[in-house]
């Protein structure tokens, strides 16, 4: 049975050239860049071009780009280190959004013990943080504001330029991760006023374990590892060559023909939606039109979103859900229940992430095979039953 | 997480899914709010179980072990099928993973129900047959035993 790879927000395939790219650094070119030697300084010229090649992908100067293991620690650097420089001129607010990434959240939680204060935006039914609301919510105090470039669950693009806009005028710093935006947005970093923004690899085709975060120039932040010179001194640790160097290279590629290659994922996105939406009782999550190009999210009542995704994998398709079964907790996504979902319709979500390598095909077989299995586990299910006595069958 | 083959197979093929029109119990447990009910009809013969089937809304787990609860109580004694624990059903699917144990104290609790249905639509106690305590002690909000309640 072929494998159909509809998962593309979790993760991606590292790309031949990415791989290609990187292999020199695991082999010949094993050196430290901080070394002397040539295998050294050839490792370190590696390194220097790609922070080159990221910076000018985002707009952003060589200086501003410093190298991490990822996402996560991204945004972790960006939060606490910028926090903890500000507490000292009495800054103590932060701004969020209800469904930012966990790496946001619990970062956040965690200054809140440390007696920081936070205040979480709605997101609205549509999914998208409101501008007036976010400037309503600066306080003297405030010292950041992080909301995610686009929703890693439910696609939702927020209105970055105005939040940014927003935050400069209050001389307020503004954080976004975008992690799930790199690769299928174009992103300048000085029009759109962001000063700090986290990305990660393995999103866009790059190898996992590695990411950056941008830091405006003048921006202070406290380092989060310690140890060495490395990243202007900023961030301590041997560079990870080959991760950096497929990094870069996998974010010019994402970066080439944006345009072309969202046309097609966003057609084939718009199709699987248009579709799905036939299904009796079936809701699409967040805002169709500020939406990324390959994300589909769908809640189909009456079903849960484990036995789905199973049934999915069953047939070859590899799929997401925020179903609290997948997350392996008792509540499900804090996404899907922050657009006003509730809980027993955000157990029945299914999330499709498409990219560059999906084909019109593997939609088709999508198409095809997804209502027999929504029709499969309605049928045993109690809870369907009920839904539709107390609702009625469908109109049609 | 992985589920066990038998778990898999219990999952991909459910055994006894359906409905009893003229059943003579009827148990439903769960919570469509933490994302499981699962509902069992008996049919029930001279103090035997001869007919069984359920309708199950939840996890991979939940189905799976709904069909083995199934399987283990047909044609037995609603006696012997009282004594049939959560733990019993776990072995016969060769385990669960430690998050989806409580799937399998749902389909206890299930059969426990349906039982008890019968016993009141016999005009019994059904609390003279049928203790609802489990030995889960994992105060999940999906649980409705009463170790788990408090």
């Amino acid at each position: 049975m072929k494998t159909i790879y509809v998962d593309n927000a979790a993760t991606t395939s590292v790309s031949k050239s990415v791989l290609d790219a990187m292999i020199p650094f695991y082999k010949e070119l094993f050196g430290n860049p901080s070394s002397l030697y040539s295998i050294g300084t050839d490792a370190k010229r590696a390194v220097d071009q790609a922070r080159v090649d990221v910076a000018s992908c985002l707009g952003a100067d060589t200086n501003e780009i410093f190298f991490t293991s990822g996402g996560s620690e991204s945004d972790n650097w960006a939060i606490k280190g910028v926090m903890h420089e500000l507490i000292k001129k009495g800054k103590k607010h932060i701004i969020t959004s209800k469904f930012e990434h966990h790496a946001v959240l619990h970062t956040l939680e965690s200054l809140e013990k440390e007696g920081f204060e936070v205040t979480y935006l709605d997101v609205h039914e549509n999914g998208i943080v409101k501008p007036e609301e976010l400037e309503k919510a600066i306080r003297e105090d405030t010292g950041l504001v992080t909301i995610m470039y686009a929703n890693n669950e439910i696609g939702t693009i927020q209105p970055i330029s105005e939040i940014g806009k927003i935050c400069k005028s209050h001389g307020v710093l503004f954080h976004t991760d975008a992690v799930q935006a790199i690769g299928h947005i174009k992103i300048d970093v000085k029009k759109e006023n962001i000063d700090l923004l986290s990305l990660s690899a393995h999103k866009f085709h790059g190898p996992k374990g590695v990411g950056a975060l941008y830091v405006r120039r003048g921006v202070k932040l406290l380092n989060l590892i310690d140890g060495g010179a490395q990243e202007f001194g900023h961030r301590a640790g041997t560079e990870n060559v080959a991760g950096i160097v497929g990094l870069s290279v996998a974010m010019k590629e994402a970066s080439s023909n944006l345009e072309g290659k969202n046309k097609r994922i966003t057609a084939m996105r718009d199709r699987i939606i248009n579709e799905f939406l036939k299904i009796d009782r079936s809701i699409l999550n967040g805002d169709q039109i500020h939406r990324l190009p390959g994300n589909v999210n769908i809640c189909f009542r009456g079903i849960e979103g484990e036995s789905l995704l199973l049934m999915l994998n069953g047939k070859g398709i590899c799929a997401s859900s925020g179903s609290a079964c997948t997350s392996g907790s008792l509540d499900p996504s804090h996404v899907l229940l922050a657009i006003g979902l509730a809980h027993e319709v955000a157990h029945g979500s299914l999330r499709i992430s498409l990219g560059d390598e999906n084909t019109e095909e593997e939609v088709d077989y999508i198409i095809k095979v997804l209502p027999e299995i929504i029709a499969r586990l309605r049928d045993m299910s109690p809870l369907w039953d009920k839904i539709v006595k107390e609702e009625g069958m469908a109109e049609n | 997480m992985a589920y066990s083959e038998k778990v898999m197979d219990h999952f991909t093929n459910p055994r006894n899914v359906g409905e009893i029109p003229d059943a003579s119990g009827i148990g439903e447990v769960g919570n469509p709010k933490c994302g499981d009910i699962m509902r069992m009809y008996i049919k029930v013969e001279d103090d035997k179980i001869v007919d069984v089937k359920f309708k199950t809304f939840g996890c991979g787990a939940a189905i799976a072990t709904s069909s083995m609860a199934t399987e283990l109580i047909k044609g037995k004694t609603l006696e012997e099928a009282l004594k049939l624990t959560n733990k019993a059903v776990m072995e016969a699917l060769d385990g669960l993973p430690p998050v989806k144990v409580h799937c399998s104290v749902l389909a206890e609790q299930a059969i426990k129900a349906a039982i008890s249905d019968y016993y009141k639509r016999q005009g019994l106690d059904p609390k003279l047959f049928v203790s609802t305590a489990c030995d889960c002690h994992e105060g999940h909000e999906h649980c409705s035993c009463e170790s788990c309640k408090i």
